[in-house]
């Protein structure tokens, strides 16, 4: 190919029409579809999550039958996980960490291309299960041996996941190298910006549990469909291996995606509060730790499946550990909000509601972590309620809050304040009414994953479901803010919010094409 | 400390490429080809996402190397490639590391609580379920057929591949296949050795011994699995021992292929092209690390499925 040989000219803006972005090797355009991708996954997983709160909205079988309720379910959690919260990490890690650590672009250009066209693949194989025989995967997002492997079309799921992890493998991969290699001079480790720092140990953990994860599906691909006994009792299996196995991967995948989130909240509390992150040091620190003990608590998503009493004890103390490092990062966002001059701007309203809302996440993952009482919670809707509140007010709400906050910076139009404070607090008002209920019921003993329920769950239920379907139209407000900023509003300046520190504030608004050609300086 | 100013003046962000998104539309291919392909409704769409992907991949490479050699590489490049290669290694060895997993937990778990042991109920599972289970390592007679005999579905081996006398070491295929493989990651080592003496004779002479021993090891374990399914009844459904024996060796079979063409690919860069100086060969370090992993995991095979 002479494309090599050619002259490679830099200083030229993006490709016109559609090519620009499929063949895109700038961490910006890659950035900005790995958000828009995982935007639509999100509307298709909370459609299915509208559907599921419209079943239960009352007692009794209305608008399908258990097994498409069991499909709506384990495509729900499947693909908020792996096409909703974790791409859009990505997506934000794409276009800040070459910006925040003043790199050209990411190290390696088109293997990140590639990172991202594998998703719309893996997605479409799993989606186009929908119109086979037998149907979408039905055995819940943890998909569990032997119910699994008794399942029409798990081939297609296992190829799939196959596909997502080397997606997030190579994305890693692609993260690592940008943060050790092309650092600005004079930027060192411990001053990395936050969402930097919780990237790195992020695209750890993932690289670390993907291939694990690889390794369970292909396990019970070959149980399913070429006769090995790894979680078959008759042979000499387990299927308490598979549990093992998954959730080995399982857990450290719940800190890859509430870690990033710990980062972005640590800009924007420090932005809006206008004062320096307290405790810069010991928040990276506090992540490391979160990050080396999420690979020995796994066991705890499994205390009532028979262990030994020391393995039991072993991962309840183990997870209560885990409460020290997340209690200094809350402690340090607290203390940042400390006498700080602050404003209430939409993306601090929705890292407040992070921090209040999150901490109520972890504290009922507290009283899960205790093992007598999980034998009381375990599989009720109380653990439905806890991961959600981690996920939704956690997760989601820090990559809202860094839409907002970055929106400025991305598209060069600050979003309308008005409508977003609307957003923020519909959407604050139907995901409490939506999950706070469900801590009720689930005390009350009402299961998970069931289509029907008793009559006794009933108004909690109607309640949850109305929350529901609040929290799900206002995001249809997200989507028209933000499409508005991309095409008008007010300008932004270069530093956008005056609290703003770090170098993609000294770029301007919108960033250029390609930033830091010339690696900036970097003042001590 | 090097000047790091200089390093960091142009790093080579390529242009535009339709590769990747013709890899991943492959990928599709490749995923939903074996898909189909398991479940019975035809092969065709594999084989074509396979040529896809191998076609994409080797024209990739090639580009790749062209870059290196119109001297696009910096150093910072260079390290980018190193630490995207070491990060790709530690990423193979976390799936070993679910599958070593797996056969420890099996071994050491899962076998004695089938046969009585265990913490719960006083090991009831064993007494109720499988009260004739002899709970041994490796497993001839699986749980199934404990109770069933030969109306199992699930039948142990007839054999297994551990050495049953030390009068057959000299036949010992596992013996053999670990000294090929020690003595390929020797090679390897001297190769690179003389390349870093910038003697290329000596170089093209040490790699091509490796990547002859690498063929020998997979021609060897081709003839064990021949051995081990046409004589001695031992295939992926002999209960976990089958399992966990194909799963494992199988998976690092398929790695020393993989390596053994990564390291042929080095050796006809240099052999057809002069590729690679004393200084700058990081196609072929890469090549040489991923097969000291090989190796490495092949020892791990030794000691935890053939001899412990």
């Amino acid at each position: 190919m002479s494309a090599v040989i050619e002259k490679h000219d830099h200083h030229h803006g993006p490709q016109k029409g559609v090519l620009r972005w499929l063949f895109t090797t700038n961490h910006k355009d890659i950035g900005t579809l790995y958000l828009w991708f995982s935007f639509l996954m999100f509307l298709t997983g909370g459609a299915m999550a509208m559907g599921i709160r419209a079943e239960l909205f009352e007692p009794g079988l209305q608008l399908m039958d258990p097994i498409r309720y069991n499909q709506l379910v384990t495509m729900h959690g499947l693909i908020m996980i792996f096409g909703g919260v974790m791409p859009a990490f990505v997506g934000l890690a794409n276009w800040l960490i070459p910006m925040q650590v003043g790199a050209p672009d990411m190290a390696l250009p088109r293997m990140n291309n590639l990172s991202f066209w594998l998703l719309p693949a893996a997605f479409t194989i799993l989606l186009s299960t929908a119109f086979m025989e037998g149907g979408m995967p039905g055995f819940g997002w943890t998909f569990y041996a032997p119910l699994s492997t008794n399942y029409p079309n798990i081939a297609y799921f296992v190829f799939a996941i196959h596909i997502m992890g080397i997606s997030s493998i190579m994305g890693s991969i692609n993260v690592i190298v940008t943060i050790m290699n092309m650092r600005a001079p004079g930027m060192t480790l411990m001053k990395m910006p936050l969402f930097v720092w919780s990237w790195l140990i992020t695209a750890y953990l993932l690289i670390a549990v993907m291939p694990v994860l690889a390794g369970a599906v292909t396990m019970l691909l070959m149980d399913a469909y070429f006769g090995t006994s790894f979680f078959d009792a008759a042979g000499g299996g387990d299927p308490v291996l598979f549990q093992h196995i998954f959730w080995f991967f399982g857990h450290p995948e719940v800190y890859i995606m509430i870690l990033p989130a710990f980062g972005i909240t640590s800009h924007i509390i420090s932005t809006f509060s206008r004062k320096p992150l307290f405790g810069h040091s010991s928040m990276v620190y506090a992540m490391v730790s979160i990050a080396v003990l999420s690979f020995v608590v796994w066991a705890h998503h499994m205390f009532t499946v028979g262990m030994p009493l020391a393995a039991e004890l072993f991962f309840m103390w183990a997870t209560m550990v885990i409460a020290i490092p997340t209690g200094v990062k809350v402690f340090n966002w607290v203390a940042t909000i400390f006498k700080g001059s602050i404003t209430y701007e939409t993306p601090m309203l929705f890292a407040i509601a992070f921090v209040v809302l999150f901490t109520i996440g972890g504290f009922s993952g507290l009283m899960l972590a205790i093992t007598p009482a999980d034998f009381q919670y375990h599989d009720t809707y109380f653990v439905v309620a806890h991961f959600h509140y981690v996920l939704v007010p956690g997760a989601v709400f820090s990559i809202m809050a860094a839409v907002y906050y970055w929106l400025p910076k991305w598209t060069g139009n600050m979003y309308d304040e008005k409508m977003g404070k609307l957003h923020f607090w519909l959407s604050f008002i139907g995901v409490n009414v939506t999950f706070f209920p469900q801590h009720f019921v689930g005390l009350a003993g009402m299961p998970r994953r069931y289509a029907d329920y008793a009559l006794q769950f009933a108004e909690w239920n109607a309640v949850s479901s109305v929350g529901a379907f609040l929290f799900g139209l206002s995001q249809l407000l997200f989507l028209y803010i933000v499409v508005k900023a991309v095409f008008a509003g007010k300008k932004a300046t270069a530093q956008v919010w005056d609290g703003a520190r770090g170098l993609e504030w000294t770029v301007d608004s919108p960033a250029p094409y390609h930033t830091f050609e010339i690696p900036p300086k970097v003042k001590g | 400390m090097e000047s790091k100013s200089n390093i960091h003046q142009k790093y080579y962000v390529p242009e535009q490429s339709s590769i990747p998104i013709i890899f991943a539309f492959a990928a599709l291919l490749v995923g939903f080809g074996a898909a189909n392909a398991i479940t019975g409704n035809g092969t065709i769409m594999l084989w074509v996402g396979m040529i896809a992907v191998v076609g994409t991949l080797a024209f990739w490479w090639s580009i790749i190397t062209k870059e290196s050699q119109a001297g696009l590489d910096t150093p910072q490049l260079n390290n980018s490639y190193v630490y995207g290669m070491a990060w790709f290694i530690f990423s193979e060895v976390m799936f070993f590391f679910a599958f070593f997993g797996a056969l420890f937990y099996i071994r050491n778990i899962a076998i004695p609580w089938l046969g009585g042991e265990g913490p719960t109920a006083k090991g009831l599972a064993g007494e109720l379920l499988w009260p004739d289970f002899e709970p041994t390592w490796p497993p001839m007679i699986t749980p199934e057929q404990s109770l069933l005999g030969e109306n199992a579905v699930t039948k142990g081996p007839a054999e297994n591949m551990y050495l049953h006398s030390i009068r057959d070491l000299g036949t010992w295929l596992p013996l053999w296949n670990t000294i090929v493989l020690l003595s390929s990651s020797a090679t390897v080592h001297v190769a690179h050795l003389a390349l870093k003496e910038n003697n290329r004779k000596r170089f093209n002479f040490w790699l091509g011994i490796t990547v002859a021993l690498a063929f020998i090891f997979v021609i060897l374990q081709a003839v064990e699995y021949y051995e081990a399914y046409a004589h001695l009844g031992l295939t992926l459904n002999s209960g976990v021992y089958g399992t966990t024996f194909f799963m494992l060796t199988g998976f690092h079979g398929m790695h020393v292929l993989i390596g053994g063409i990564f390291l042929l690919t080095q050796l006809m860069r240099s052999a057809n092209y002069n590729h690679f100086t004393d200084k700058e060969h990081f196609g072929f370090e890469a090549a040489s690390w991923y097969w000291h992993f090989v190796d490495v995991v092949w020892v791990c095979l030794f000691f935890f499925v053939y001899i412990l």
